[in-house]
């Protein structure tokens, strides 16, 4: 990465013996949007909200623009915030919600007016200068609290969860209109959220957190493709977790031995034990090639509908104890005339099958 | 050498120079605080362990206290007096309330104004009725004789009239708690087939439980430390209030005068400190998800319902009644032609017309700037950040009031202020220093009113602000300031009406110059114009009810002027 435009490091938060960030560093370029990604109480929220300076962190320091910025109080960072709750201020009307900023820097009377309604033309809301926020629904409402966070063109943009209290569809039409709208100013972007959908549809690269610090950085296919850690794994996507041996020819489960091509095999000593991981959609019922040593023979436990495809629980006797889930079509389902208990072939790609010791 | 640095000491934001206002700010209100509510009541505590000489004596005048069996004998006064008052009072509001929030009776909204009433009067309204009712030239004073008791002055007319005057802030207290109702749990009941009586105790009285708790020690502590009532009614019935005032007032001794205000004190912050555990318990048992329960029609139980309030209005509106109609008798009881001698009496003869004129002035100065200081004391507390330290000791010195009874603060205002030396002393015996001792006395209510109306705002509006880099002094007059404009006036009338009818603090602070209508009455009552200290206590409710339709058609005004932003 060239010059980064923000940067922390070495963040930390304490909050009496509890530490909520742990030695946080991060680099994220001009331009970029980043998501935090990670379970409620990871840190992500604080540490947004210590790169806005409304939580002030322990130990660490932040740059923005090749500027020390750790210790100026919000009104001297520049950025513009956009909450969950929308904050957009009840008894001003829309016009005035978005001009709030502005006003305060002795813009002209005419200027104010037409940089509001340029805006409300961005966020897709012309013309409603005049209605207060209690008119707007919600995906509304936040398209005006995102036109008031841009007003006065902020080099940095902060989301808190701001789909979070929208209703499904709504939530999936916005995070697209963010990101394009994003992609249109250019201004950096770090959005908070814990909707895994939502960080892949929208960022440039996701910040995995955990307990307080940072699991893997990476685009959505690096963090979905090859999770640095058994948490990434566990947290992104649904996986199937096995335990097998390692042995000459491969990895023992059960009584098979599998094949795996993965890179992460390399250095483990024979004979431990491993954790190997292996997405649903990486255990596959067609093609199956004849004399394949990846190929076991399976039985259907439980079929879960979900709609396109189907959620296929199944074990193996070759597997022993283990348990498989695979995702498999609801056409192909129909097809082979399978049902729970039904008997079918499946191999395991050897590419994707991921090791941790 | 930096990463060193950052180990050691946390970092620290630097100050935004807007913020220093806030600072400045919160320090004033701390500082107001701690002139005119921690500094009197240290000043008791210091008078209870000296002798008059000034030297410390440890507990001796606690002892001396205790072996003196007049005193003590007005402590089991007190208590006896309060107990049963709590007795008779809980009950009578539960019923009520039951019947207000629990039946489908007919104006329900009539009968919750007219038990507001009481709290438009002095409490010494009740009193004077009483002696009219009951007196030695009572209208009824036969059936007291029936009744076994000899007369009402002393401790039959200090309960009855308690009761009355107490009544109204049991029955808030109670009809809160049983508005906080879930209506699946009775739903789940009936679809069991419960019984109505098991409904009632396995629902509804554990789920008012923690109100009654409540209810229960308000009104003891109400009566306790009460002083008008046994001061008009009370005859040769001492009690601890009465005794706080002979002690200093009349004998000047301020050692036991300082002993029985903290004996006082006692009762008033075991309410406190109990009311604030019931009162987390209360919102924990209350979830968001709960169904408010509404009422089913019930012919009988409603009509029963109806003629019980009926019946309790009917005692409340004779109350007053009797108080109208006597100001306005020529002559008790031998002519009792309509006339306007009493109020001509009070007003000019007696000059009461400037004690009333100062009550107003008070009224509106405390309206006024107790709600500008409790509005921006809550405000710095919630809404701006740093001083930690200050910050927590003003929470809790905005919350002190409450367990503080007026008597007390009275007297601690005296000692402290009245101190040699004190550079604050020019205020004793001013309408200033009157005043500023009832803002304090009602801060809490106000305080926890504006607290809640500024909870219920957006938390981030000053991040927003912030991120915008508008100043927050701005935020606060655009937005917050306007959006909490309702509580506001709900604080400006709780602090004018309460400014109207306190008597307890003032007696110990008031000057022939600054003598305020409440106390007025009071002098009227010994000098034995019981006539016209009833014109005077009719006038105070009079005062009070046009304030609080002023109040009324302000909130509405706002309300119309707000409408375009609330409604959808």
């Amino acid at each position: 990465m060239s010059t980064p435009y923000l940067r922390l490091s070495g963040i930390r938060k304490d909050y009496g013996s509890f530490t909520a960030l742990n030695d946080v560093a991060l680099d994220i370029a001009q331009g970029e949007f980043v998501c935090f990604l990670g379970p409620s109480g990871c840190g992500k929220t604080t540490l947004l909200r210590i790169i806005a300076g409304l939580e002030v962190q322990s130990a660490g320091r932040i740059e923005l623009g090749g500027r020390d910025i750790s210790r100026l109080p919000p009104a001297e960072r520049d950025y513009g915030i956009v909450f969950q709750s929308y904050a957009l201020f009840p008894n001003l009307s829309v016009a005035d919600n978005v001009a709030y900023g502005l006003v305060n820097r002795r813009a002209g009377k005419a200027q104010v007016t037409a940089r509001v309604a340029e805006l409300l033309a961005l966020v897709g809301l012309p013309g409603s200068q005049a209605r207060f926020p209690a008119q707007l629904s919600g995906g509304q409402q936040q398209r005006i609290a995102l036109a008031r966070a841009l007003a006065c063109a902020p080099s940095l943009l902060l989301l808190d969860e701001p789909l979070s209290a929208l209703d499904a569809i709504v939530r999936v039409k916005l995070r697209g209109e963010i990101r394009s709208l994003q992609r249109k100013l250019g201004v950096t972007t770090v959005m908070v959220t814990h909707d895994q959908e939502e960080a892949f549809a929208v960022a440039d690269r996701i910040v995995v957190m955990n307990h307080g610090g940072i699991e893997q950085v990476g685009t959505a296919i690096q963090i979905y493709r090859e999770p640095a850690t058994l948490f990434v794994a566990d947290f992104v996507g649904r996986i199937n977790a096995l335990t097998a041996t390692l042995e000459a020819g491969g990895l023992r489960l059960g009584t098979q031995v599998f094949r795996c091509e993965h890179e992460s095999l390399s250095g483990h000593a024979a004979g431990r034990e491993l954790r190997v991981y292996l997405r649903p959609e990486d255990v596959l019922a067609r093609p199956i090639p004849d004399g394949d040593s990846n190929v076991f023979e399976a039985q259907i436990d439980a079929i879960e509908f979900m709609g396109p495809y189907c959620l296929v629980r199944v074990h193996g006797e070759s597997l022993g104890s283990a348990k498989l889930t695979v995702y498999l079509s609801l056409n192909y389902l129909a097809e082979a005339q399978l049902q729970v208990g039904s008997r079918l072939k499946l191999r395991l790609m050897a590419e994707r099958m991921r090791v941790f010791s | 050498m930096s990463s060193i640095a950052l180990r050691g000491a946390p970092v620290r934001q630097q100050i935004h120079w807007t913020e220093r206002f806030a600072h400045a700010a919160l320090l004033l209100v701390a500082l107001a605080l701690i002139a005119f509510l921690a500094a009197p009541l240290i000043a008791i505590l210091q008078k209870a362990i000296e002798d008059a000489q000034g030297r410390y004596v440890g507990l001796a005048n606690f002892v001396a206290y205790a072996k003196t069996p007049a005193l003590l004998q007005s402590l089991w006064n007190s208590v006896w007096v309060s107990v049963v008052v709590t007795l008779v009072t809980i009950p009578i509001a539960f019923v009520f309330a039951y019947a207000l929030t629990r039946s489908r009776m007919r104006y329900r909204n009539l009968a919750r104004s007219i038990t507001l009433v009481p709290l438009l009067a002095p409490s010494l309204l009740a009193a004077i009725s009483l002696i009219y009712w009951f007196g030695n030239q009572g209208v009824l004073k036969s059936w007291l004789t029936q009744l076994g008791i000899e007369q009402i002055y002393g401790a039959p007319g200090i309960v009855l009239a308690e009761i009355f005057s107490t009544f109204p802030h049991a029955l808030m207290i109670l009809v809160t708690a049983l508005t906080a109702a879930d209506a699946r749990l009775y739903e789940a009941a009936d679809s069991m087939g419960t019984s109505a009586a098991r409904k009632f105790f396995t629902i509804t009285l554990p789920g008012a439980k923690y109100g009654l708790i409540s209810a229960a020690l308000v009104t003891f502590t109400l009566v306790i430390t009460d002083f008008g009532i046994p001061k008009v009614i009370g005859g040769s019935f001492n009690v601890l209030a009465t005794d706080v005032f002979k002690l200093v007032i009349g004998q000047q001794d301020f050692q036991r005068g300082a002993v029985v205000a903290l004996l006082l004190l006692a009762p008033a912050l075991l309410t406190f400190a109990v009311d604030h555990w019931v009162s987390r318990k209360q919102t924990a048992m209350l979830t968001a998800r709960a169904v408010p329960y509404a009422p089913k029609r019930a012919p009988v139980f409603d009509a029963l319902m109806s003629l019980y309030c009926l019946g309790t209005c009917a005692l409340i509106l004779a109350m007053l009644g009797m108080a109208l109609f006597a100001s306005f008798a020529t002559l008790w009881p031998y002519n009792l032609a309509p006339s306007l001698r009493h109020y001509r009496m009070g007003l000019f003869d007696a000059e009461v017309g400037e004690a009333f004129a100062n009550s107003l002035k008070m009224g509106v100065g405390t309206a006024v700037f107790g709600t500008a200081l409790v509005f921006v004391g809550a405000y710095m507390l919630e809404k701006t950040q740093g001083m930690r330290p200050l910050r927590a000791l003003v929470r809790l010195l905005a919350m002190l009031p409450m367990a503080v009874p007026g008597l007390v603060l009275g007297l601690g205002y005296i000692f402290f202020f009245n101190a040699r030396g004190n550079p604050l002393g020019g205020l004793y015996h001013t309408l200033t220093l009157l005043t500023v001792c009832t803002i304090v006395h009602f801060y809490t209510t106000g305080h926890l009113t504006a607290v809640t109306a500024l909870k219920s705002l957006d938390a981030e509006f000053e991040s927003v602000s912030a991120s915008l880099k508008v100043p927050f002094y701005k935020t606060f007059w655009r937005v917050t300031l306007p959006i909490c404009t309702p509580a506001l006036v709900d604080i400006a009338r709780y602090f004018f009406i309460n400014a109207m009818t306190t008597i307890s603090a003032a007696v110990f602070l008031y000057s022939p110059q600054t003598k305020v209508a409440a106390i007025a009455i009071l002098n009227l009552d010994e000098a034995g114009e019981i006539g016209a200290a009833a014109a005077m206590a009719i006038l105070i409710v009079a005062a009070n009810t046009i304030a609080t339709c002023i109040f009324m058609g302000l909130s509405w005004w706002i309300d119309r002027r707000t409408q375009a932003w609330k409604q959808p």
